[in-house]
């Protein structure tokens, strides 16, 4: 329990530069609250986003829009993180900071855009946009596949019964697509957990818990083995590997809940 | 009799089609909005591109409902209001898209040359002149991670996929519940399963067929379910045909649903390798990340692109980081090409059946 709760990563070397099994300790509290942190803001952010976008290309779009769009966003589904990483670090981190100053100036009542001092880069916010741009292709084409099959004969009764688009949508297309698009975020909150790459570059990994997201520390499983896994010591491997089945149960347990909402939403809305 | 009139045939008319009328009050609630936007940006202390941005898109949708609700009321309005939201959204969503597009164009040029393609990094520090050294280790290195993932995890995907909705045996449940735990696993944890697994009690060492059962392992979750999702798209009508012709049931998946879900089939591929194709964490902890060139998968440290960009973004000097986006455009290219070649191949299916 130790491990999950404590928030200190100590591999303390004696004098032989052998590793201290005593005096070393590890936990990794700090890093889970700040891989939920970030998956949640990617969350957030991209999900009304992609299910917006998802609804535009089946049910507004004029096709030849639609072409162009749907390959690009598949498209974007297939760009290496380490890209996305990348574009963070060298393009997304300037107006990420200038938002994240904004966001600090109008809404620092609210607890999590407080500022214990005025650091904003490479903060959670700025890793939770980034993972947000991640997962927003993901969740499009799930939920643009799921709105798709919505039955042609549905759609058009509500039409025909004097149904605006918006009637319709309300009317027919949530309720059947409801557990398609939970499956959809689903996966990409997963994938926001245990994004490894994109948060290292862009995030400062710093041994705290930090509630305030736009503070340029923060943490998150993924990355901190990458981080540590370099110089690591057998000994620390060894937690370094505890850390990744933590994480890795953590994202069992996200995707069985989800898993769960699916087959009961299912039931109910077709 | 003079006064009889012939009985009029009215023209037909398009009434879902946006009159003269109807395009100039969208102008002209576009041009009230862009008014509203740069007055209040001039008015008040509100600065830069985000508060335009932002005035314009409040005062869209305010003048915009008010618009529609004049017009056809309170249905009419919430419709217009979702339009509109739903349009910013897809705006929004391709953005990044483009900004990405361009970025990795301007930056990557710089630090591409036609050598890239026939030199590689064994007698090259990623800080040397761009001029020096070439990445195409890495390209073959890639190459071979990809195939031999594929090798392994496409027939497992599909078959698994067919068990899940054809066959659906007894452990269909048990099973499908395992592919979508499994789709959530993070690609470091994979990248450390496989450590733990076969690189510490037996290799000792990294090679490049690690990497490809660490890429398998993130790819048959993805093409399985991809493959499920399509396989239950095929109507029932075609699976009951298929067995009422007196075929048997591996004669009507195999002839029938499998060949109707070919280009699903496909996309379940594509998608496959473009989740592991430039998958950066487990590749950094097994595979190694050599300059040499290395066709042997099973021994040897073999380098590839995203180890490539990784190395060449960690060392950080403006060479190295010109290497990096030139990496990323090679990369990136690699993969337009297989996702534009895998689209035709499975669009043209479509169209055959």
């Amino acid at each position: 329990m130790h491990f999950l709760t404590s928030s200190n990563w100590d591999a303390v070397t004696n004098d032989a530069g052998q590793i201290d099994v005593k005096a070393s300790h590890f936990g990794i509290a700090a890093m889970l609250i700040g891989t939920m942190i970030v998956a949640v803001i990617a969350v957030v952010v991209g999900v009304p986003i992609s299910v917006g976008a998802a609804i535009y290309l089946t049910f507004y779009a004029p096709n030849a829009i639609k072409k162009i769009m749907v390959s690009a966003i598949d498209l974007m589904a297939a760009f290496p993180s380490v890209l996305f990483g990348l574009w963070g670090f060298f393009v997304l981190e300037a107006s990420g900071e200038y938002w994240a100053k904004l966001l600090n100036k109008y809404f620092s009542w609210i607890p999590f855009f407080k500022l214990p001092a005025p650091y904003v880069s490479r903060s959670p916010f700025i890793a939770g946009l980034v993972l947000a741009v991640m997962i927003i292709p993901i969740v499009t084409s799930i939920s643009r596949e799921i709105f798709s099959q919505t039955p042609l004969d549905r759609i058009q009764a509500a039409y025909a019964l004097g149904g605006t688009r918006f009637a319709m949508l309300r009317a027919v297309a949530f309720p059947y697509a409801r557990s398609g698009i939970v499956g959809g975020i689903m996966l990409g909150l997963g994938r926001a957990m245990g994004e490894t790459v994109a948060v290292y570059t862009v995030l400062n990994i710093v041994y705290q818990v930090n509630w305030h997201i736009l503070f340029s520390a923060g943490g998150n499983v993924a990355s901190m083995i990458l981080l540590k896994f370099g110089e690591a010591s057998p000994y620390e491997i060894k937690a370094l590997m505890a850390a990744g089945l933590v994480l890795f149960i953590l994202t069992l347990i996200v995707n069985s809940l989800a898993n769960l909402i699916v087959s009961r939403t299912g039931k109910s809305g077709r | 009799m003079s006064t009889m009139t012939k009985p009029t045939v009215p023209a037909p008319r398009k009434p879902w089609a946006a009159s003269p009328k109807d395009r100039g009050e969208t102008a002209g609630i576009l041009a009230a909005a862009i008014l509203i936007s740069w007055g209040l940006v001039a008015a008040t202390p509100l600065k830069g591109k985000l508060a335009y941005a932002a005035v314009f898109f409040v005062a869209y949708l305010v003048i915009d409902f008010a618009v529609s609700f004049r017009k056809a009321g309170r249905p009419a309005a919430v419709d217009s209001l979702f339009r509109s939201l739903v349009t910013t959204a897809i705006a929004i969503a391709v953005t990044p898209i483009i900004s990405i597009l361009v970025t990795v164009w301007i930056r990557g040029h710089k630090g591409f040359h036609w050598t890239l393609f026939t030199k590689d990094m064994h007698s090259n520090a990623f800080t040397d002149p761009i001029s020096q050294g070439g990445l195409l280790h890495a390209i073959i290195g890639t190459f071979l991670l990809v195939i031999f993932a594929m090798i392994i995890s496409v027939p497992i995907g599909i078959l698994t996929a067919i068990y899940l909705t054809e066959i659906r045996g007894r452990f269909t449940r048990p099973i499908e519940f395992l592919v979508q735990a499994m789709s959530g696993v993070p690609s470091i944890v994979a990248g450390l399963f496989i450590y733990a697994a076969i690189l510490l009690p037996f290799t000792k060492t990294v090679n490049g067929i690690q990497g490809s059962l660490a890429l398998a392992i993130l790819m048959i979750p993805t093409v399985a379910r991809t493959s499920q999702e399509v396989l239950k798209l095929i109507p029932g009508d075609l699976r009951e045909a298929g067995v009422a012709l007196g075929g048997t049931q591996w004669r009507s998946v195999a002839l029938v649903v499998v060949p109707a879900a070919r280009s699903g089939l496909i996309t379940a591929m594509i998608l496959g390798v473009a989740r592991v194709a430039g998958e950066t964490a487990p590749i950094l902890l097994l595979t190694g990340g050599s300059g040499t060139k290395n066709f042997n998968v099973f021994s040897g440290s073999l380098g590839s692109l995203p180890n490539y960009v990784w190395q060449a973004f960690s060392a950080g000097t403006p060479e190295a980081i010109a290497r990096a986006w030139a990496g990323i455009l090679v990369l990136l290219v690699i993969v337009v090409i297989l996702f534009t070649a895998a689209r035709v191949l499975g669009n043209r299916k479509v169209g055959k059946k």
